[in-house]
């Protein structure tokens, strides 16, 4: 039985969730990670259609798998393929035994789905638990979630992981700052779950209203969006917390794959449920401890969607050295980048290209645009540029502002979120030799 | 017996204004007329040049976005209530009005009123059957 609790005796501080998977022995942590990764691969052959499929093409047998090593010639999965198996077919269990269905948005339109069996919703919990023990927080806190609760994984995966290591948890959801002010206020509040823009904006306003002094917040646990040093930093000053990031993506369950502790030296992962790899998709090669490449994550303990390899695009790097807070789990840096032209704004990720088949699919439109990111009040803003090239809009007004309202709602659909759009005079967008730059992204 | 009438977007951004003015003043083209309403963010510039033609090439070349459209204007005497007896006659026939706009020449004793409406040829119609003087665009 690996999942062993630590029940913390009256007053005692809770230094882990789980001590036994977090810290267990380097050996240790591989010889599991080993025995699971054979497991998932022969799980998801015998149960994944696209898995069997690809495994046949290339050959490859579960079997095959008998280290690490043989891990590297597993395909990927990437986030198409995600969208291409639509909504279930990459199910390992018939639907009776899925219990929760989650979305993210996917490139077009469609939205890219995960399915959690009950032991999967149990495994998440525990994870999320374990994130929020090492950013701090413990059965005596009250954590107010202002991830948004739906579809996207944040709200419910925080809550549930909040539910399981016993504090209160706050369910208010995204918007309406003023109200999450005053409840953060009068319910006492001692932790805030929220992307690291919406902390900012919150405090910043807090701050405006005065009420600082009476707020009791003494954790920010950020995440859904990379944080910055920076607006840590500010986070601490002005609220007076101590703020720490976290990790997770819908296509391998949520929030819960790492997180950071009170040393604030990348993010624990949890080994026993997600094996890392750092890898040069390029040339093919895994890359070594500290150097920086793509994060490929496969699941260990998924049943309802085992995901092998999965291509998060996202660009960071691994350290296996034990933590000083005593968690032996691998950390990873704070995400430096990303390998595609996704951009997360508000904790939504955007493709420059569901933006564009938006715009191409009205005629009215030039074909030229412009997709501006910035960060205003700490909240990021995305504005949309095209230019105006049908005389036929100039007849009246309401037929230029019907068109924005066209586009911005046409945007909102594939989005889900609400884009800024100005229309803008024939060559006012600079056109530039070869690849043409489609994004300002002003918040770096 | 209609007034040809440039309309020009533009964003509300200074130096935007100059830009098409200087275009068309440097190539000796005269305006009439000139009107911007304006929102937050553009705008459009609506004219009517001595030489519309020649406008509208020039400001295409310039790659200016440029529509025609085509205004009923009239004249009226320049005095009280001149205006108001136009629009009566409109409203008798619930025509609407999308923009209406009026100059008047020095040296000239009446009023010009050229508008854009909802339904052209009936309000053409109308005002002829009522005796409202109607401007082409030579009399401009």
């Amino acid at each position: 039985m690996w999942y062993y609790i630590q029940y913390m005796t009256e007053g005692e501080l809770l230094k882990m969730f789980d001590v036994r998977a977090e810290t267990m022995s380097r050996k240790e942590i591989e010889k599991l990670q080993l025995e699971r990764l054979k497991h998932i691969v022969a799980y998801a052959y015998e149960n994944v259609k696209m898995y069997k499929e690809r495994f046949d093409k290339i050959g490859l047998k579960p079997e095959h798998i008998k280290t690490f090593k043989d891990i590297e010639n597993i395909p990927y999965t990437t986030k198409d393929d995600l969208r291409d198996n639509y909504p279930f077919a990459l199910l390992a269990v018939p639907m009776k035994k899925i219990v929760r269905l989650h979305a993210s948005s996917g490139t077009t339109g469609k939205p890219v789905v995960c399915g959690y069996t009950r032991k999967d919703l149990d495994i998440w919990s525990d994870c999320v638990a374990r994130v929020l023990v090492m950013a701090g927080a413990s059965d005596e806190d009250i954590i107010q979630v202002s991830f948004g609760y739906g579809l996207f994984t944040g709200g419910f995966g925080l809550h549930y992981g909040i539910e399981k290591l016993g504090a209160t948890v706050v369910p208010v959801s995204s918007g309406n700052t003023e109200r999450q002010i005053m409840l953060m206020k009068d319910f006492g509040a001692t932790a805030l779950v929220a992307t690291p823009s919406y902390a900012m904006y919150l405090a910043e306003t807090a701050k405006k209203q005065g009420v600082l002094k009476d707020l009791k917040l003494r954790l920010a646990i950020t995440g859904a969006e990379a944080s910055t040093p920076e607006m840590h930093e500010s986070l601490r000053k002005i609220l007076g917390v101590f703020p720490t990031e976290n990790y997770g993506l819908t296509e391998v369950g949520g929030p819960g794959v790492a997180g950071e502790c009170s040393e604030k030296c990348g993010m624990h992962i949890n080994e026993d449920c997600f094996y890392p790899e750092i890898f040069d998709i390029e040339n093919n090669c895994a890359k070594k401890e500290g150097e920086f490449g793509e994060l490929l994550l496969t699941t260990l303990t998924k049943e309802g969607m085992p995901i092998l390899r999965y291509r998060t695009k996202d660009i960071t790097s691994l350290t296996y050295e034990p933590c000083k807070c005593g968690r032996t789990l691998a950390r990873m840096s704070r995400v430096v980048g990303r390998t595609d032209d996704m951009l997360i704004i508000r904790g939504v990720n955007v493709f420059p290209s569901q933006i564009e088949s938006v715009l191409m699919a009205m005629d009215e439109l030039g074909k030229t645009y412009e997709i501006v990111v910035d960060r205003v009040n700490y909240m990021d803003s995305i504005e949309v540029r095209v230019e105006v090239v049908d005389p036929s809009l100039l007849d009246d007004y309401s037929k230029l502002e019907e068109l924005v309202a066209k586009i911005k709602h046409r945007l909102r659909v594939v989005l889900q979120l609400d884009v800024k759009v100005r229309l803008v005079e024939p060559f006012s967008i600079a056109r530039t030799e070869g690849k043409v730059k489609r994004v300002k992204d002003l918040r770096k | 017996m209609l007034v040809k009438q440039l309309s020009v977007f533009m964003e509300n951004r200074p130096g935007r204004l100059y830009k098409l003015t200087n275009a068309l003043g440097k190539e000796g083209i005269n305006f009439v007329t000139l009107s911007i309403a304006d929102t937050k963010d553009f705008g459009i510039v609506r004219f009517i040049a001595r030489d519309n033609d020649r406008a509208y090439e020039i400001l295409k070349r310039e790659g200016f976005t440029v529509g025609q459209t085509e205004l009923i204007g009239v004249e009226v005497d320049d005095q009280p209530n001149a205006l108001a007896t136009v629009i009566e006659i409109l409203d008798e026939k619930n025509i609407n009005i999308e923009y209406l706009y009026s100059f008047v020449l020095t040296n000239h004793n009446t009023a010009k009123i050229l508008m854009r409406v909802e339904n052209t040829d009936a309000a053409l119609k109308i005002l002829q059957e009522k005796g409202i003087k109607l401007l082409s665009e030579k009399i401009l």
